[in-house]
């Protein structure tokens, strides 16, 4: 993905991206694969422009957005701070980080039933569940950030006479932070996925619900403009971390 | 080290346990461990949890396999081939962010309820990692082995199968270790969505029916298949390059 010297062949790589549009433009247009599920890509963007000007779709998307960004900031601000909890101490690891590993396999969505249980079809049954989900990833990333931070930097800091608060912020953060942004961009990878899960199984207006109703419906295009806005909310989710992270973690690759 | 793992989970569920029974609470989220234990037991007694399992298995396992088939056959032809890598780059970042969850409704549409739709979302999600990680570990083969390769005259499909996937195999085998957990949770998640079959289906009707020692149950199910599944496949990997293999490809 760098930029260097590279711009011919990024152009000559969209262009084959539009070769592969006018394909499936082809395959819709002689009817090859049924138009009941898949729409030219001329029908999904009139329905895609449709929805954003007319419709309603721009206010499902950013319900989904709310969504995901909430659930994720309140996973991300709980993950680094019992991941920091956890991961300062060997005794706390030693204690707790069994049951973690144990937990770690378990698919975040498997919660969703047990979520509906305790807190009904609600938006707060949503954000609890995109919380959840998101948190291991960073949870864990932010324990073993903290568990490999080099061991004399804590020398140099208890030479400088450095209380537990600054030791913190200082020296332990800083060190774990490629690992715990590394644990924030799958968290928010798994955000959407739950946002757009919960949405469907919860009813909750937004994208996920509007993609299944447009289904069960046989709404084909308004389905894949909404299919199409969901990957292009993956895609800008990863360019903003890509860029955070770049911002944040340009002191290291200067020291190196 | 082992005990002390132990000993928080235990306190954790002597205490739900306790909390459960002393209060008497009547909820229909909660219940005490040991009525989640005898339902545990009930399920696979009367068959049903096993039947769920081997159709989320069953998912799971076909989507992992397509999926692996061809991310790899992708991955090591874009590793080999870097213009055919370039052309294809904006396509294939294009589809990649695609939330594996979003084909649902599509798959409902094309397929309709059963064991294809799940399998060829699992195959969608899994897929991917399995291209980009397999595109890495080719480009990361020591240069010197193509020369090699070169020196020997070997043909594309002998360097394909003697220096290629030999030297790349340990990283493969983590992309497939992430793969088989991705191909799990999309499962699950499919069946708990809209796929009325496996284990994701029967903890939402456990909900549904208002039985939370039962949902609980599936829960604790799905976690112990989960850990299986991980745990296998560390010991795969482990038996097949030893201690040094899986340091090696932990990097």
């Amino acid at each position: 993905m760098t930029f260097r010297g590279n711009l011919p062949w990024r152009i000559a790589s969209f262009a084959v991206a539009a070769g592969f549009v006018l394909l499936w433009q082809w395959i819709a247009d002689l009817k090859l694969v049924s138009p009941v599920f898949l729409p030219g890509p001329d029908r999904a963007w009139n329905a895609l422009v449709a929805g954003m000007t007319e419709g309603d779709l721009a206010t499902k998307l950013v319900a989904t957005v709310e969504r995901m960004i909430w659930g994720w900031l309140i996973a991300s601000l709980a993950g680094i701070a019992l991941g920091a909890a956890i991961g300062i101490s060997p005794r706390m690891r030693a204690y707790v980080a069994p049951m973690l590993e144990f937990l770690r396999p378990l698919p975040a969505s498997a919660i969703i039933p047990v979520a509906i249980a305790l807190l009904g079809l609600s938006d707060a049954m949503v954000l609890f569940v995109i919380a959840f989900g998101a948190l291991w990833p960073v949870l864990l990333a932010t324990i073993h950030g903290f568990s490999a931070v080099e061991p004399r930097l804590y020398e140099v800091g208890a030479a400088l006479g450095l209380t537990r608060r600054q030791t913190i912020m200082k020296l332990s953060l800083p060190s774990a932070s490629p690992d715990i942004l590394a644990g924030m961009r799958l968290g928010l990878t798994v955000a959407l996925i739950l946002a757009v899960v919960c949405e469907m199984l919860a009813g909750r207006d937004g994208l996920g619900n509007w993609i299944l109703l447009s289904a069960r419906s046989f709404r084909a295009p308004d389905l894949y403009a909404g299919v199409i806005l969901l990957g292009a909310l993956g895609f800008l989710s990863s360019v903003a971390i890509d860029w955070t992270e770049q911002r944040l973690l340009r002191w290291r690759a200067r020291a190196r | 080290m082992r005990a002390r793992g132990l000993l928080l989970p235990l306190l954790l569920l002597v205490a739900a346990e306790l909390g459960m029974r002393l209060s008497g609470t009547q909820s229909m989220a909660l219940a005490a461990p040991s009525d989640v234990f005898l339902s545990l037991l009930s399920a696979i007694g009367d068959g049903s949890l096993l039947v769920a399992t081997r159709d989320t298995l069953t998912v799971a396992f076909a989507g992992l396999a397509i999926g692996t088939a061809v991310g790899l056959a992708f991955g090591i032809l874009f590793g080999l081939v870097p213009p055919l890598n370039r052309l294809m780059e904006v396509t294939i970042e294009a589809i990649r962010p695609v939330p594996s969850v979003a084909l649902i409704p599509i798959a409902m549409l094309a397929l309709g309820f059963g064991y294809r739709m799940g399998i060829a979302i699992v195959a969608f999600a899994c897929a991917f990692p399995m291209l980009i990680l397999t595109r890495a570990a080719i480009a990361g083969i020591e240069p010197r082995l193509f020369e090699v390769a070169r020196a020997l005259r070997l043909s594309a499909m002998q360097r394909v199968f003697k220096i290629i996937l030999p030297a790349a195999f340990p990283r493969i085998m983590v992309a497939f270790r992430l793969a088989a957990g991705i191909a799990l949770v999309v499962a699950v998640t499919v069946e708990i969505a809209a796929n009325p079959l496996g284990l994701g289906y029967g903890i939402l009707i456990a909900q549904q029916a208002l039985d939370p020692a039962r949902m609980l149950a599936y829960l604790v199910w799905i976690g112990i298949v989960g850990y299986a599944l991980n745990w296998a496949l560390v010991g795969a990997q482990h038996g097949m390059f030893g201690r040094a293999g899986g340091a090696e490809a932990r990097q």
